[in-house]
């Protein structure tokens, strides 16, 4: 068939006498060659009048643009003199739940200068300097940012220029084509150091925030949320950047303005803080290192958020010196750290109230069971002596003696019995040892330990002398005062746990409009018994207005009922037989003090966890604070219920 | 032995390399008045220039046949590179492309625009043409497997490049139209699931090519400024270093993916249709080589390799003057740079080594 196929082709007929023809055959036996070579001919017709097509498509295009649309193009780019500039919006402010202002913008004064416009830049600062004070980081944040910007966009030289300043330069101003004084807006927080471990600051956009921003979305804005309610609610608080065409004169001064789209200002965010409940907080810890947290524990909203000491966050927000940053880092009361969300303490005695619900859920307890306390404890077998913080020991205790009095045998042995599985699976329904979720970021996980971690982490097995110690909060369970709080809350709420947040609506300075954030609730707690809920309240009010109730002192004369429970955290092991003697340890080596509540009993309307590094006991040091708390809100509580 | 022309011998197609040497001088005129008169620049751009034509000579040394017995296992080396890049890739520009061989950086998805094309070619000529489903079918796996590799760095404009050479060679192998256009409805029916993969900057271009005023502070302003700049430049251009959007720097990215505008402005409409004609010229060289391959492998490779040549033209003029979406394409031989020089010029030598290597019966 293919000899056949080529004899037909008259003119190559003398192919078949070539002597490479054999093979030649051979080849094209497999395939039919000039079938395929008319088709891919075709294709390739085609494919060229496709292009050709597309070309005539280009040059209308083109013929569009250079000779339709000459004059309209001529006239934009008449030595170019339209330019598009953006106006960044305004930023969102931050309010009270009492409708007191937390973080505001306030006007400032900024000199800049448009590079496209200076011949030297380093003569035009020498004449600066002459009528403006314009320090060395100045200058070299200056020509940082010289580099990242277009020619034609403005870049701040000194910012929060004074009036005389402005009044100087306005004077001067004909002297210094392409350099102008730029009105703009500073974030400032009134309250200072109150509330700066909440709300965080915003500062000066940095190359990391380059990295992961929308940068059309952010020209032209030059702070951004950097840590705190700040930073998680950025988005939010930042809006939507303008811009406006604007015609320029040859030394680039706005001459008139062609077209302006606005701005849409950030959001407005309406803390669930309420201030007075914090200020009391804050002056109970002055001259402290300690953190305070109260939530509502129907619905999450955090009432008060204090870790003392803080800091003024003002200085941040235009770059703080380094000096004033050295000794922030350095100072040994660690203002910088949160400790409601990152300060890890050993619960202690605090932990008692929740190993005593598991406990009774898993059959370990009952409530008549009586232990006998005789002021230590020892496994079978070994001598190591686990001690009461009652020397002559408690005597016969039950549960509900056990957490009134805080008697450590009894939860000695009743975690014991429980073993560390079982402690851990009902510890962690609580949320120790994860985040809480509350709405600004840095939050540590604590630690509730378990036979895994302790294999990962340290490669070692569990000891059972490590459940013994879990009994009383020490050895390794660690947790923020947070997480504290929000096990307290979820207990005083009977197993619903909300997450606890900050912001609890949003408003719109433009449209008025308020939306209302909805609380978020986690899994509840279920147990076997809803009885005995009322079982470890009931002893946690005992422990505030019972006999011999360790916070005894607190519950006096109270017109409400509330509950809570004392702990104290060691710091240093104690030896074997040494004894705790506040006045000859160190003030670091001190024991935390500690105490959880909530109030009122019946129906919880708050809860509370405060912790104060190294001041002893909880009961004579955390509890009076916690009254006091309480006392107020539950004067106010009608107002503040308000909302 | 016949008698072989010069080109033969040399293996050089003579035509091909004229057009090739005209466009690059025009490139390194327009990227001398682009640059801002920095004649290093243009050193630096003639010496890439140099390597990229001595490759393009040594490939053309090869036979087709050669060639054709290496696409499969350039095709898998590819491959390979291309998930390397992926576990040791160098980040760049927010985007994993580059492998780093100490001596220089590499792009392997730069690599994938001549090896997919080769492929297609060699799997779809090992059997008689036109190709059945099937063998459509597994050439659409080998063209989505290096596409999808490179959308995931993530390049997207590579990406419809490397498929553009693959999808041009199939349709050069004559499939059927029916099953062309069921592959297009499916094409487009599979629109909105590659939006949902994009990322927030590639929605954002693509958002801004079908609205460019909406975005005027970013990606919306380099369209904006290209067309002030092409409008101005007029029927007979404002003259050379004489554009004034390009000199004030108004007009980014200017020697390379928008180097377009900058000629448009100098040269106005009359350059370009002089430049057109340059490119209409080898493109028709290539078609002309293409026609007259005497092998279905080189056939298949010179026309897909010609069709994608002017692929790169059309999307690079089409985004410059705001008619499709900003993808980072260069102009071919005109922008500045090295690895799209390379890559082309190489393949501008496998044309060559088609045309220059065919056995000619004398009688």
């Amino acid at each position: 068939m293919v000899i056949h196929r080529y004899e037909r082709r008259a003119s190559q007929i003398s192919y078949l006498l070539r002597p490479n023809y054999i093979q030649m055959v051979k080849e094209f036996t497999l395939k039919d060659q000039e079938h395929e070579s008319r088709l891919v001919a075709r294709r390739v017709y085609f494919a060229g009048f496709i292009i050709l097509m597309l070309v005539i498509m280009l040059i209308s295009r083109i013929f569009y643009l250079t000779v339709l649309q000459h004059d309209h193009f001529t006239t934009l780019s008449k030595s170019n003199r339209v330019k598009i500039t953006p106006i960044p919006p305004i930023r969102g402010l931050i309010y009270s739940r009492d409708g007191v202002i937390l973080a505001e913008n306030k006007p400032t004064f900024s000199l800049e200068v448009i590079p496209e416009q200076i011949d030297d830049v380093d003569k035009l600062i020498g004449q600066l300097k002459e009528i403006i004070i314009i320090e060395d980081n100045d200058i070299e944040r200056f020509k940082n940012s010289l580099k990242k910007k277009r020619r034609f966009e403005n870049v701040p030289l000194r910012l929060n220029l004074n009036e005389e300043e402005v009044a100087l330069f306005a004077v001067n101003r004909h002297q210094f084509p392409g350099v102008d004084v730029v009105a703009g807006l500073n974030r400032y927080y009134p309250l200072g150091d109150e509330l700066v471990h909440a709300i965080g600051y915003v500062a000066r956009i940095d190359e990391d925030d380059v990295k992961h921003l929308n940068e059309s979305k952010y020209s032209g804005t030059t702070h951004i949320g950097k840590l705190g309610i700040e930073k998680f609610y950025e988005s939010l608080l930042h809006g939507d950047v303008g811009h406006q065409q604007v015609e320029v004169n040859a030394q680039g001064r706005v001459i008139r303005v062609l077209d302006r789209t606005a701005p849409k200002p950030g959001e407005n965010l309406h803390l669930t803080i309420d201030l007075s409940l914090q200020r009391i907080a804050i002056d109970s810890l002055k001259n402290k290192r300690g953190a305070i947290v109260a939530m509502d524990p129907r619905n999450g909203d955090i009432l008060t958020f204090v870790s003392s000491p803080g800091y003024d966050p003002n200085k941040f927000v235009n770059g703080i010196d380094s000096k004033s940053y050295k000794a922030l880092l350095s100072s040994k009361d660690k203002p910088l750290i949160n400790r409601v969300i990152q300060g890890k303490y050993p619960p202690g005695s605090t932990i008692k109230p929740f190993l005593a619900l598991v406990a009774i859920e898993n059959g370990v307890r009952n409530l008549k069971d009586e232990s006998w306390c005789p002021g230590w404890f020892s496994l079978k077998g070994h001598k190591h002596r686990y001690r009461d913080w009652k020397k002559r020991g408690h005597g016969y205790t039950d549960l509900h003696k056990a957490i009134t009095q805080s008697c450590d045998v009894y939860f000695y042995m009743l975690a014991h019995e429980l073993g560390i599985n079982r402690i851990y699976k009902g510890l962690s329904q609580f949320g120790f040892g994860k985040q809480s979720g509350i709405d600004v970021g840095g939050e540590a996980k604590g630690l509730l330990p378990s036979r895994e971690w302790k294999r990962e982490a340290l490669g070692q097995a569990w000891f059972p002398g490590e459940t013994i110690i879990m009994g009383i909060g020490q050895g390794y369970a660690l947790a923020t005062p947070l997480q504290l709080v929000k096990a307290t809350a979820s207990l005083a709420n009977k197993g619903k746990i909300a997450r606890p947040r900050f912001v609890y609506r949003t408003s719109n300075s433009i449209t008025n409009e308020i939306n209302a954030l909805p609380s978020h609730y986690e899994d509840q707690i279920t147990i076997t018994n809803k009885t005995h809920w009322d079982v470890i309240i009931n002893s946690m009010r005992d422990v505030v207005h019972g006999v011999g109730g360790t916070a005894w002192r607190s519950g006096l004369n109270a017109k409400y009922k509330f509950a809570g429970k004392t702990g104290t955290a060691q710091v240093i092991g104690i030896a074997q037989d040494g004894e705790y003697k506040k006045e000859e340890i160190p003030e670091e080596f001190q024991d935390h003090a500690l105490f959880i509540a909530f109030a009122p009993v019946e129906s919880p309307r708050i809860a509370i966890a405060i912790i104060v590094e190294n001041g002893g006991g909880g009961s004579k040091i955390a509890a009076p604070i916690a009254r006091k708390m309480l006392d107020h809100f539950m004067d106010n509580r009608d107002l503040i219920s308000k909302g | 032995m016949e008698e072989r022309s010069l080109g033969q011998r040399l293996h050089i197609d003579f035509p091909l390399l004229l057009g090739i040497l005209v466009l690059c001088v025009i490139g390194l005129i327009v990227i001398y008045s682009a640059g801002g008169q920095d004649i290093s620049l243009v050193y630096r751009q003639a010496v890439k220039l140099m390597i990229a034509l001595v490759g393009m000579v040594i490939v053309a040394q090869l036979s087709p046949a050669e060639i054709s017995r290496w696409s499969l296992w350039l095709y898998i080396f590819g491959i390979i590179l291309l998930v390397l890049v992926i576990f040791y890739g160098d980040i760049g520009k927010g985007a994993q492309r580059w492998l780093d061989l100490k001596i220089f950086r590499f792009q392997p998805s730069e690599l994938m625009k001549l090896s997919v094309p080769m492929m297609i070619a060699f799997f779809l000529a090992d059997k008689s043409l036109p190709p059945g489903f099937l063998r459509v079918l597994l050439a659409c796996v080998f063209i989505t497997i290096p596409v999808l590799l490179i959308a995931k760095q993530p390049d997207l404009g590579t990406a419809l490049l490397v498929a553009t050479a693959g999808f041009a060679v199939l349709f050069i192998s004559g499939i059927s139209w029916r099953l062309l256009t069921s592959m297009g409805i499916l094409a487009a029916a599979s629109a909105p699931l590659l939006w949902y993969f994009m990322h927030d900057y590639q929605k954002r271009r693509v958002l801004t090519f079908l609205n460019p005023e909406h975005d005027p502070l970013g990606a919306g302003y380099h369209i904006i400024q290209s067309k002030i700049a092409i409008g101005s430049g007029g029927f007979y251009g404002k003259g050379w270093l004489n554009g004034t959007q390009s000199h004030l720097e108004f007009l980014p990215e200017r020697s390379t993916d928008f180097i377009f505008a900058v000629f448009c402005e100098e040269f106005g409409m009359l350059g370009v249709l002089l430049l057109l004609c340059v490119y209409l010229f080898i493109i028709s060289r290539g078609m002309y080589i293409a026609l007259n391959a005497q092998h279905t492998f080189g056939r298949l490779l010179a026309s897909g390799l010609t069709l994608t040549f002017f692929v790169y033209i059309f999307v690079n003029m089409g985004m410059v003057t705001g008619q499709l979406p900003v993808v980072g394409v260069p102009l071919p031989l005109i922008s500045h740079g090295g690895t799209s020089m390379v890559t082309l010029m190489i393949g501008f030598g496998i044309l060559m080594a088609i045309h220059t290597h065919r056995r000619f019966l004398s009688f």
